[in-house]
């Protein structure tokens, strides 16, 4: 599985190790010189992204520094619970989990969200598994972005709708009080130890805006907003992120169906999405990149639009709030 | 003119908030930044009320949506029954 992830080696000369050694002086230095924090809160979800994180904060601070919060509520895999308590044991950090099941439902998350979905389905029952996914493929011809829901019916049937505005905009806006009541619980527990939240976005996510503002994007300092998913794969390596973490394919764990997040967003495997981002930011010419990838060239044209707009689509998550003056 | 008329107030009044001048009926409106895919979604509510069709999943293209051009196109192959751009430049 993992393989897929890794980027072709002559497209970057990512130093794993020298990066572990930068990021850990640069987030101690943080740290202690202007957030004025001993220690670091990181939601661990058992995917790579935490885990890097988590790891690299147990290099800078000492583990003792460091504490490692499990977020899961009732659509969480049990088994990703199951690997951050595992990775907070190898690196010697505190854990801590919370349940936010209760909240949730205290904030109406699930029944507005089940309200849609029953629009859409009215034999949904809540509890049934259900996805959405982005129907656009870049790879496999010029789509217009737009999301489809696919429930699994009590006989194991799937069925699949595009879905309407109305119904998109709820599901979507109830599910995102996941990220952000996670994101409350951590500053809860940080200001509890006097410690500092450390976000776990990497590039892929920030750039094209799949992170919720205000919710996993909230954090007081982000170590791998700068770098692609296939690099962290290369930090998770050298810091010896357990292999059933590395080996996992990244999910959202936010819908009650199981989606990958190339399934969700993205639409590209990484390598390749980070192979042709990574040239496009060097400049370099459209055949040249078709060439060394073995891609045509329009395939790689509809990749760098893909990225264009899901970049330009989402500025203003990534903008602070604007002011007067 | 019937489609031209209402995709276009419809696009300038929801995506450019009345601002259109300046808006072309060939601009792209991925490229312009003026549609993004939530905006599609409303596209295509806005089309199947107002022109009363269902717009199937593989109609949703660039080819077909992309402009106020694009879309006067489409509707009218889609009222003509034709699937193949060629053909509905061989009936004009």
């Amino acid at each position: 599985m993992r393989e897929i992830f890794m980027p072709p080696k002559d497209h970057t000369n990512f130093d794993a190790e020298k990066t572990v050694a930068d990021l850990s002086a640069w987030i101690r230095k943080q740290m202690h010189s202007v957030l004025k924090k001993r220690g670091a809160v990181v939601g661990i979800s058992g995917g790579i992204d935490s885990s890097v994180v988590a790891a690299l904060c147990a290099r800078a601070l000492e583990p003792k520094w460091v504490c490692g919060l499990a977020l899961p509520e009732r659509d969480s895999s049990p088994e990703s619970l199951q690997l951050a308590e595992n990775l907070a044991k190898q690196l010697e950090i505190d854990f801590d989990v919370e349940d936010i099941s209760a909240g949730l439902e205290g904030m109406g998350a699930y029944r507005r969200r089940d309200e849609a979905v029953k629009r859409i389905f009215p034999h949904y029952h809540p509890g049934d598994a259900f996805k959405i996914t982005l129907q656009s493929n870049p790879l496999h011809g010029d789509w217009l972005n737009v999301f489809r829901i696919t429930m699994v019916d009590d006989a194991g049937r799937e069925h699949s709708e595009r879905l309407k505005l109305e119904d998109y905009l709820q599901i979507v806006a109830a599910s995102n009080m996941k990220q952000r009541l996670r994101m409350t619980m951590l500053y809860y527990h940080a200001e509890l130890r006097n410690y500092a939240v450390v976000g776990t976005g990497n590039k892929n996510e920030h750039g094209l805006g799949f992170f919720v503002k205000h919710g996993d994007g909230g954090a007081d300092i982000k170590p791998i907003n700068h770098l692609f998913k296939t690099q962290v794969y290369q930090l998770a390596e050298a810091l010896d992120v357990p292999r059933s973490i590395i080996d996992r394919p990244p999910t959202t764990d936010t819908y009650p169906g199981e989606v990958t997040q190339e399934e969700f967003f993205f639409r590209l495997p990484f390598a390749t999405m980070d192979a042709i981002w990574q040239e496009a930011e060097q400049g370099t010419a459209i055949e040249k990149i078709s060439a060394s990838l073995s891609l045509e060239p329009g395939t790689v044209r509809r990749v760098f639009d893909d990225l264009r707009q899901k970049q330009r689509a989402t500025e203003y998550l990534r903008l602070p709030p604007l002011e007067f003056g | 003119m019937f489609y031209r008329d209402r995709v276009r107030d419809y696009i300038v009044e929801n995506f450019l908030f009345g601002e259109g001048n300046g808006f072309k009926d060939g601009d792209s409106l991925r490229e312009k930044g003026i549609i993004d895919s939530t905006g599609v979604l409303e596209l295509i509510a806005f089309l199947e009320k107002e022109f009363e069709m269902r717009i199937e999943d593989e109609e949703i293209i660039p080819d077909n949506l992309d402009s106020v051009e694009y879309i006067c196109e489409f509707l009218q192959r889609k009222r003509l029954g034709v699937q193949d751009r060629k053909v509905q430049f061989a009936i004009d």
